[in-house]
């Protein structure tokens, strides 16, 4: 198993490499850059010779190899340079939002789970009743809605309802605080979009769950269980859940994955101050180093991810053994 | 018994009027409060020496005091400045306009309690007019006519010009020119300010979690007796207007200093009636269709006139102020400044004219003229809906009525600057003019061939010369006399730009929000010393 994960860790280090090229060549192919839009973006009078100086000093000019090493070096150096925007390093631009994206997307899977395995389990067990299919049409309109759309109707929703029944409309709060500092605060500006988001992530799960479950519950073993008497409850608890959950449990470890950089659209529509919206505004203020270092991190999450998946499908299968 | 004395009596009702009258006129304004509003940008950095765009602004200019600055009680005159850090009236000039002395207040200090004296003052306009080689200063070509800056005393600043100019005034007014300490320059250089804060404006930093908000709290030795109102305020960054929008229906922001479009104006007012009040303006920003004139036909004046004469936008200001936030007609000054033309002069100049079948049958002779009926050509367009992508169709169909075939390239920010500015391979290009204090002998160097953010390509030896003429002309009758060759020259005889509208601000806000007047500038009137929180309303 460790020579296992070590040739992973080591095939890791080619796919971090060829996405660091992509990155970094694409960026480069879209026209236009960081001192043009910071000096010349608000439509003020923007002198010539302070943009050149702009790029002088953020090594714009340089070659493109000259470029490349800059970044790729930072990774021996643990020096992942600075924001070309903001010019602070761009640790703690990532870090300061890490929190944040974590924290919603730890709620968010947890939502998810909390709703995916009662319901995936009732929908099978109950299958072709009109209890399976409410569940089946709740988890399909989860996959068909959009999260970002989903939360744009709660928050208008809150709006509506509130001053209605209220007379003063209230929303979220539109800015962070750690849950250490004010819980409830937290928790009023986080639940929105870890419920918009958890909706649609637990409709795959809901659906993944069903299929595996009712694929178990048709093997000899379970025929077995019921033919010796044990009740429904403990045949689908203790035999037939732990094995239905392998693949579900890919699928939650893969969108875990995702939701950490990946809610893009959900971040611009809470305002929430995470990876997903620092990096629209990396893309949209052309900050290369900084749009560079958050591709890589995602790649990495996700290789990663993966790696700790696999492992963790070895742990809980027994029959399954990396050589 | 005592006598009565008249003058006692006398005294004595005198002294009651003096007792009643000595807090002066009643004040309504209530104190206290912390100010919640949301900005539309993230800050780059710290330093408005170096930085254009209003996130910078609004966060931090209330963090900066100014020499002289737009009266915050009268911020829609474009001529009407007072002083911020100096004293008494806003010197007229000596020397024939040659030379500007400024008194100093005393007992100002700067947050980290060093005193502010003419020194600062001088160390400061030396960095933005006379950077040292690689320190950038965004502004510093406004300050094309300063010979020197002087501080013969503590208390006094002489700015010594090259020549007299109506611009100066207005470049010295403008809101990022902060003034820093001389202290914190000599000791820790020129890039400190990008990270650091500083300041003797009416509050003081506590803290910015970048990307989120900014916070800042009164300064208590602030230089403007009673004021800032405020308890403090927090800057909450918000890139979608439709956060923004939110944020102030949900009265988790009062206001936005940018603006909205009129459908976000009227969904709010919908929604929450007299909670919420809303000021308009003229905006100092206009768009304008920019012929590269280094590409066939555009280096021919004929097909340029095509180009202006079509548009409607007399018609144009009513129908499109209802979705999109351009208003005005017109010309190269803003509209409400004394320089600016009449009614009268504009229906002078081609693409102004009232009657608008006579404009559209001019451009379509003026292309066959040139050879080019029915002209096809592409819009280098910019992808913002406000006001871009709305004034880009409309420029569309306006050109159409004239016969003519045009096509939209909507690009994204990047993209567009690069075409616009590096590649310049566009036809015609959607370009714009958006400026802080109004001062129109600086903002109309746009039309010049040689100046840095004019992308039509051309060189015009009379437009240089006449703006020449200008620079150094101190009298207004004179300068009006000149901006109106200028003007006919730049739109109408060479037509090297049409400018569409100009753009209209629209601000609504909590009503519990008082004080703050809205300026023709979303720069301008930002330093929040004089806002303050009807509780009543709240």
């Amino acid at each position: 198993m460790y020579k296992y994960i070590l040739k992973r860790l080591l095939l890791a280090i080619p796919t971090l490499f060829g996405a660091a090229v992509l990155v970094f060549l694409l960026l480069r192919m879209v026209p236009g850059d960081v001192c043009e839009v910071r000096l010349a973006g608000s439509g003020l009078y923007a002198d010539p010779a302070e943009i050149e100086l702009c790029r002088e000093q953020l090594g714009l000019n340089e070659p493109m190899l000259a470029q490349f090493w800059a970044f790729i070096s930072g990774y021996f150096t643990w020096d992942l340079g600075n924001s070309m925007w903001t010019g602070k390093p761009i640790t703690y631009e990532i870090g300061l939002r890490f929190q944040l994206s974590l924290q919603v997307a730890i709620m968010a899977t947890l939502v998810a789970i909390a709703i995916a395995i009662p319901l995936g389990i009732i929908s099978a067990v109950k299958q072709d009743t009109w209890i399976d299919y409410v569940v089946r049409a709740f988890s399909i309109a989860g996959i068909a809605i959009p999260s970002f759309w989903l939360g744009i109707m709660i928050i208008l929703g809150l709006l509506i309802s509130t001053q209605y029944f209220f007379g003063d409309p209230w929303m979220p709060p539109i800015d962070y605080v750690s849950p250490f500092e004010d819980p409830w605060r937290n928790m009023s500006q986080l639940i929105w979009p870890a419920v918009a988001t958890g909706y649609r992530y637990s409709a795959v799960a809901t659906r993944m769950t069903r299929s595996a479950l009712l694929e178990v519950l048709r093997e000899d073993y379970v025929r077995t269980a019921r033919s010796k008497g044990l009740m429904e409850r403990v045949i689908i608890n203790r035999h037939a859940l732990k094995n239905a959950l392998l693949p579900v449990v890919t699928i939650i470890a893969i969108e875990f994955a995702f939701l950490i950089g990946g809610l893009v659209v959900t971040e611009q529509v809470f305002n929430l101050n995470g990876l997903g919206k620092l990096f629209v505004e990396a893309v949209d203020a052309q900050d290369f180093n900084l749009t560079q270092q958050l591709v890589m991190l995602v790649v990495l999450i996700f290789v990663l991810t993966n790696l700790v998946v696999d492992i963790f499908y070895a742990w809980l299968d027994p029959r399954i053994r990396y050589s | 018994m005592r006598r009565f004395s008249p003058k006692l009596a006398a005294a004595a009702v005198l002294g009651c009027a003096v007792g009643l009258g000595v807090g002066g006129p009643a004040s309504a304004q209530e104190r206290g409060g912390i100010l919640n509003f949301v900005v539309a940008g993230k800050i780059p950095s710290y330093d408005g020496h170096q930085e254009t765009t209003f996130a910078v602004i609004h966060p931090l200019a209330p963090l900066y005091s100014l020499l002289i600055r737009v009266n915050p009680e009268n911020p829609q005159s474009p001529t009407d400045f007072v002083c911020d850090l100096c004293e008494g009236d806003v010197p007229k000039g000596e020397k024939g306009g040659t030379e500007f002395t400024f008194k100093i207040r005393q007992g100002v200090k700067f947050a980290d309690g060093t005193p502010l004296t003419s020194a600062d003052i001088k160390a400061t306009y030396d960095k933005i007019i006379f950077p040292p080689e690689g320190v950038p200063s965004a502004r510093k070509a406004f300050f094309r006519m300063v010979e020197s800056v002087e501080a013969p005393d503590p208390t006094t600043v002489v700015f010594k010009l090259k020549f007299p100019s109506g611009a100066f005034m207005p470049a010295v007014a403008n809101p990022y020119n902060w003034i820093y300490s001389k202290k914190d320059l000599d000791t820790h250089g020129y890039e400190w300010h990008k990270k650091n804060i500083n300041g003797s404006g009416p509050f003081i930093f506590v803290q910015e979690q970048p990307g989120s908000f900014l916070e800042a709290k009164r300064n208590p030795n602030y230089h403007h007796p009673g004021q800032p109102y405020l308890d403090g305020y927090k800057a909450i960054q918000a890139p979608k207007m439709a956060v923004r929008l939110q944020a102030i229906r949900g009265d988790r922001a009062a206001i936005e200093f940018r603006g909205f479009p009129p459908k976000a104006r009227d969904d709010l007012v919908a929604a929450l009636g007299d909670k919420i009040t809303v000021q308009e303006s003229d905006w100092n920003c206009a768009l304008f269709a920019t012929p590269n004139q280094k590409r066939e036909p555009f280096n021919d004046p004929r097909i340029r006139q095509a180009l202006t004469l079509p548009l409607d936008r007399w018609g144009g200001s009513k129908y499109l102020s209802e979705i999109a936030i351009v208003k005005t007609v017109g010309g190269i000054v803003f509209p409400n400044h004394p320089l600016a033309a009449s009614k009268q002069e504009l229906q002078q100049i081609a693409g102004y004219w009232p009657d608008l079948k006579k404009s559209q049958a001019r451009a379509k002779a003026l292309l066959e003229q040139a050879g080019h009926p029915g002209l096809k050509f592409e819009l280098n367009n910019r992808g913002v809906d406000q006001p871009y992508k709305v004034v880009g169709t409309w420029l569309i169909d306006q050109w159409a009525r004239a016969g003519m075939n045009v096509t939209q390239r909507v690009q994204p920010t990047p993209p567009f600057y690069a075409t616009l500015r590096k590649k310049k391979d566009f036809d015609v290009s959607l370009d714009f003019n958006c400026q802080s204090v109004v001062n129109p002998i600086a903002d109309i160097t746009k039309f010049l061939g040689s100046a840095g953010n004019n992308y039509g390509s051309y060189e015009d030896q009379v437009l240089e010369d006449t703006y020449d003429q200008l620079l150094r002309t101190g009298d207004e009758a004179g300068q009006r006399k000149l901006i109106r060759q200028f003007e006919k020259r730049a739109l109408d005889e060479m037509a090297h730009m049409a400018i569409t509208l100009w753009w209209y601000k629209i601000n609504p806000h909590r009503s519990y929000v008082k004080g703050w007047k809205i300026a023709p500038s979303h720069y301008l009137n930002q330093q929040l010393d004089n806002i303050w929180l009807d509780k009543s309303l709240m």
